[in-house]
């Protein structure tokens, strides 16, 4: 029986769950944002590492590149990348939501605001491509 | 499911408290009433008891505009002229004088409270034309202007300490002691706790009662209740017979397609695409609006030019009755985005019609009460300490028909003057009260409650059938054309429902956030209205502005330039008398639009 | 499409109930009634206990907000045939504690309000002649966040909210960006005290789930996004130029 006295109703307060992301896409979509960020940290490490070995020699960096190779490696650095692919596109997404309004006058279309991000990305990443498979 | 019964402890339970001044009804007129009283004098306790949250007060769907004499080309005299001749020379004209006179500063007024009316490209204030006005004089906020006046309004009002809201409490009775109002009893939704309120000065601005219709632009909560609350104190409410139909509503929903709509230029067609306003004596039809003409005619002609076309048969059928054509095409799109954005997002919404392509359904609705609680033009009634203003209150600037942007303006000017009247009552000393005589009053009224509703077992009459059987009379019998027969019917109806009334079957027998009892409490209010809306109506005996009887086609200034003032009688219908109507400097003429005089 | 539709709506009394529980209720499917059409429905002929709160029924008024099969909607405005064939799922907002049935307590939301001082501040003692002078363009300066109807759909869509009752939330947010961007307005500086917190804009993780549920199109999320930028230039402000602009 509820504890109710006259005149002095008790409202009932519902309680968020503890997996409340799940309950919709959007949260879940919301989650999984913020954790690429871990991933994120997790590669700038990756990188630092990789340059700290490059400088210790060449022992050093082979033994790096050994690292890398092994499988659990592989999987880890295949999930933070499809994570990384996440953040930016999520980050991307967000610009013309959060853009200040003085700034663009809002007539701009979102994707006139989002794609100028997406052109970079894309033109720096196909930079890099470029020299890693030896061409530039 | 078995609802809970809670057993009454037996002596009372009224939870009892007291201010200087009490306020019923948290919209426009309340609103502005409460902030005059707290910049008058901020020592003032201020209640304000509402049975919505303020922002949920009808005045939110407001959507024209408020008139004010803003140009340089543009009079008093001819705001006046324009509201005199609307209202079929039914209004008052000091009345009106001082309203046109005030109303410019009070929308400047709201202007600084952070209103944001539309502009001009250099920055004034921009107006717009609107349906009886001879000039340009009617500010805009976008096509929402009751929402943002309401919501300044709200905002500013939260600046004062010394106003005390009593938010969803529900007002059932005001507490008379000695002929002088004093307070009221009201029902604390949340936890239905009774409460008795008692102040020095009560101001009622609780709307009109919309709801008493089966068609209406009025929400769910416009149901009279302090038009019943005075009438039921002994104060009488005046010219209840002038019900404003407004021409352009949804078919289904009653949804209100504002009067800009015309004004920026629409046009009323009928089955066969034909502008038919020009039938009925209202001008010649133009490209673009002519003031005081054709579709920029006041809302009684057009309302009825279009219920002439029901009757010719040439109007479009519908499920829900017959309808016209509004349309809005040749605005395009720019014009329609920038001036009416609600109107095509209403119309896309409840209608699936896109005004930007094709012309929308509309048909004439019940949308304002004229009439109301009888006050002097400082917003006091009859009885001492209570005062009225806004649509419950009938002073009367608006006589048998108002023109569109005059309530807007109604409501900050009369809200003012009521919270100045109040405030000036109270300082020179009120009546003193009898407190042990009101406790009294405030614990029968708890009997009544629980012994009719709360605890009542049985009953045979659903709530929802009573309020549909006389939102059906009402219309049928005391629409927008009358005659005798339908009436005196209609008076017999809302008899025979007033009696059904007494024998409701209520399910809900808890306390908290009852609703039920509140529908029922409102119904009882709402029959009260109709009751003095027909009464009224059948002793009119002349057709004038929004009252038109087919009996008495004419207008009647020897017997009937007064305002009718109906008072309750404890048994049988209500007694009538006449009020003269004050005129000063415009007697009475001939009601032209549409052609020179 | 059939004649009829299931309803299942959430029901709760105090005096009776510790949790809501779950009531189906046949009401007639009719191409042009919305949801809050047979919610009245039921309370007219099926069962006249069930509380929920409307008024204008047409969207502007802000009292008919409700969860629709899960979705925060002002039920005025929800085409019931779009749930056919059923059945949907009626409860009261989400992060509210409930009073009864589908009524939710509103006074913590309205503390909110009052909180962030939603009126025209004045610093000096200008008075216009006539109006202040405020351009087309200025108005649409803050005009959006002057659309909110406070139906509170943004709190029950904000999972921040739900977890931290004290986060001021969107539509309070929004408000006090709407006199912030006011021309006529000079009490950015008061509101920084209320905003710049713990629980004020910075409790906000961008989700954006209050601009995707606001009926009115107010976008909550860019005021909060908008304002957080103007709260670090001015702390940037307030010790690079510690005595400019006083």
């Amino acid at each position: 029986m509820p504890q109710y006295s006259q005149f002095q109703p008790k409202p009932y307060r519902p309680r968020m769950s503890a997996f409340w992301y799940f309950d919709r896409w959007p949260f879940l979509l919301f989650v999984l944002r913020e954790l690429s960020s871990f991933f994120v940290a997790y590669f700038a490490v990756l990188i630092l590492v990789q340059i700290y070995a490059l400088s210790a020699g060449p022992t050093a960096y082979a033994g790096f590149q050994a690292c890398l190779r092994n499988p659990l490696m592989i999987i880890l650095n295949a999930v933070t990348l499809l994570f990384v692919l996440l953040h930016a596109v999520t980050w991307f997404n967000l610009v013309p939501r959060v853009m200040v309004r003085e700034v663009t006058g809002r007539q701009l279309s979102d994707f006139l605001v989002a794609s100028p991000n997406y052109f970079v990305f894309i033109g720096a990443s196909a930079i890099v491509a470029l020299f890693i498979l030896r061409i530039l | 499911m078995p609802a809970a019964v809670i057993e009454a402890g037996s002596e009372s339970a009224v939870e009892t408290s007291s201010h200087d001044i009490l306020l019923i009804g948290g919209g426009g007129a309340g609103l502005r009433a409460a902030i005059a009283i707290a910049e008058a004098n901020p020592r003032i306790d201020i209640a304000m008891v509402s049975k919505v949250y303020p922002m949920r007060s009808h005045t939110v769907s407001a959507e024209g505009g408020a008139a004010g004499v803003a140009g340089k080309d543009d009079t008093l005299d001819e705001h006046c002229y324009d509201t005199i001749s609307g209202s079929d020379w039914l209004g008052d004209q000091d009345a009106i004088e001082a309203f046109v006179r005030e109303i410019p500063g009070e929308l400047l007024q709201m202007e600084h409270w952070g209103c944001p009316w539309s502009r001009e490209p250099d920055g004034r204030i921009a107006v717009r034309p609107f349906g009886g006005m001879k000039k340009m004089r009617t500010w805009f906020a976008a096509d929402k202007t009751g929402f943002h006046m309401l919501h300044t309004l709200f905002q500013t009002s939260l600046k004062y300490a010394s106003i005390t809201r009593y938010d969803e409490t529900f007002a059932t009775r005001l507490l008379v002691d000695d002929g002088a109002v004093q307070g009221v009893v009201a029902i604390e939704l949340r936890t239905g706790k009774i409460r008795a309120i008692t102040a020095k000065a009560v101001i009622i601005c609780t709307g009109g009662c919309g709801r008493v219709f089966p068609f209406t632009t009025n929400a769910n909560i416009c149901t009279g209740d302090g038009m019943a609350l005075a009438y039921r104190a002994g104060a009488p409410l005046k010219d209840m017979e002038m019900v404003q139909y407004h021409p352009t509503g949804l078919p289904f929903t009653g949804i209100l397609i504002t009067e800009a709509a015309r004004a920026e230029g629409g046009w009323l067609l009928n089955k066969d695409n034909y502008r038919f306003l020009q039938d009925y004596d209202l001008g010649k039809p133009t490209p673009t609006p002519v003031f005081r003409s054709m579709e920029l005619g006041p809302r009684d002609r057009v309302s009825q030019a279009i219920f002439g076309e029901f009757e010719k048969g040439r109007a479009f059928h519908g499920p829900y009755g017959d309808y016209v054509h509004l349309d809005l095409r040749h605005l395009g799109e720019h014009k329609i985005e920038a001036r009416l954005p609600m109107v095509r997002e209403l119309c896309l919404k409840y209608e699936n019609v896109d005004p930007v392509r094709e012309p929308i359904p509309v048909r004439p609705v019940m949308h304002y009460m004229m009439g109301g609680i009888h006050t002097d033009i400082h917003a006091a009634t009859t009885l001492p300490g209570l005062y009225a203003a806004g649509e419950a209150a009938c002073v009367s600037i608006n006589g048998s028909n108002r023109l569109g942007s005059n309530s807007l303006g109604e409501i900050l000017v009369f809200g003012r003057r009521a919270g100045e009247s109040a405030a000036q009552y109270v300082a020179n000393g009120a009546k003193p009260s009898n407190r042990n005589h009101l406790l009294a009053l405030a614990a029968d009224e708890e009997r009544r409650l629980e012994q009719n509703f709360l605890h009542k077992n049985g009953g045979t009459e659903r709530i929802s059938k009573l309020r549909e059987e006389m939102q059906r009379a009402m219309e049928r019998g005391c629409g927008i054309y009358r005659e005798r027969n339908s009436l005196v019917e209609n008076a017999n109806k809302i008899s025979e429902l007033q009696e059904r009334a007494q024998n409701l079957t209520l399910e809900d027998h808890g306390r908290t956030f009852n609703t039920q009892l509140i529908q029922a409490l409102e119904l009882g209010f709402m029959l009260d209205a109709a009751e003095t809306i027909v009464h009224s109506a059948l002793n009119r005996e002349e057709s004038r502005g929004a009252h038109q009887r087919r009996d008495f086609p004419k207008r009647d200034d020897q017997r009937f330039l007064a305002h009718s003032l109906v008072f309750r009688s404890a048994e049988g219908p209500p007694r009538i008398e006449l009020l003269p109507v004050v005129i000063t400097r415009w007697p009475p003429g001939e009601r032209v639009y549409g052609r020179e005089h | 499409m059939a004649d009829t539709i299931i309803l299942e709506v959430a029901r709760f009394l105090p005096e009776r109930d510790t949790e809501p529980t779950y009531q189906s209720f046949e009401v007639p499917l009719r191409g042009d009634w919305m949801v809050l059409d047979a919610l009245t429905y039921i309370k007219d002929q099926l069962d006249g206990t069930l509380g929920f709160r409307w008024s204008c029924r047409m969207g502007i008024c802000g009292s008919c907000g409700m969860m629709v099969n899960g979705v925060p909607k002002l039920t005025c405005e929800t085409l019931l045939s779009n749930f056919a064939p059923g059945p949907v799922r009626i409860g009261p907002l989400d992060h509210f504690p409930v009073i009864k049935d589908l009524v939710i307590e509103m006074e913590g939301f309205l503390g909110n309000l009052q909180k962030v001082r939603p009126w025209i501040v004045r610093k000096d003692d200008f008075k216009p002649q006539r109006e202040f002078l405020q351009t087309p363009a200025q108005l649409e300066g803050f005009k959006q966040y002057t659309l909110c109807i406070n139906c509170m759909l943004c709190y029950a869509a904000c999972p921040v909210y739900g977890l931290d009752p004290e986060f001021t939330g969107p539509a309070a947010i929004a408000l006090a960006e709407r006199y912030n961007l006011d021309s006529r307005d000079q009490g950015a500086e008061e509101r920084t005290d209320v905003l710049s917190q713990h629980d004020g804009i910075w409790d906000c993780t961008v989700i954006g789930e209050c601009s995707r549920a606001c009926p009115k199109h107010v976008d909550p999320s860019l005021a909060i996004q908008q304002y957080k930028l103007t709260a670090t230039k001015e702390w940037f402000k307030s010790w690079l130029l510690p005595w400019g602009n006083k």
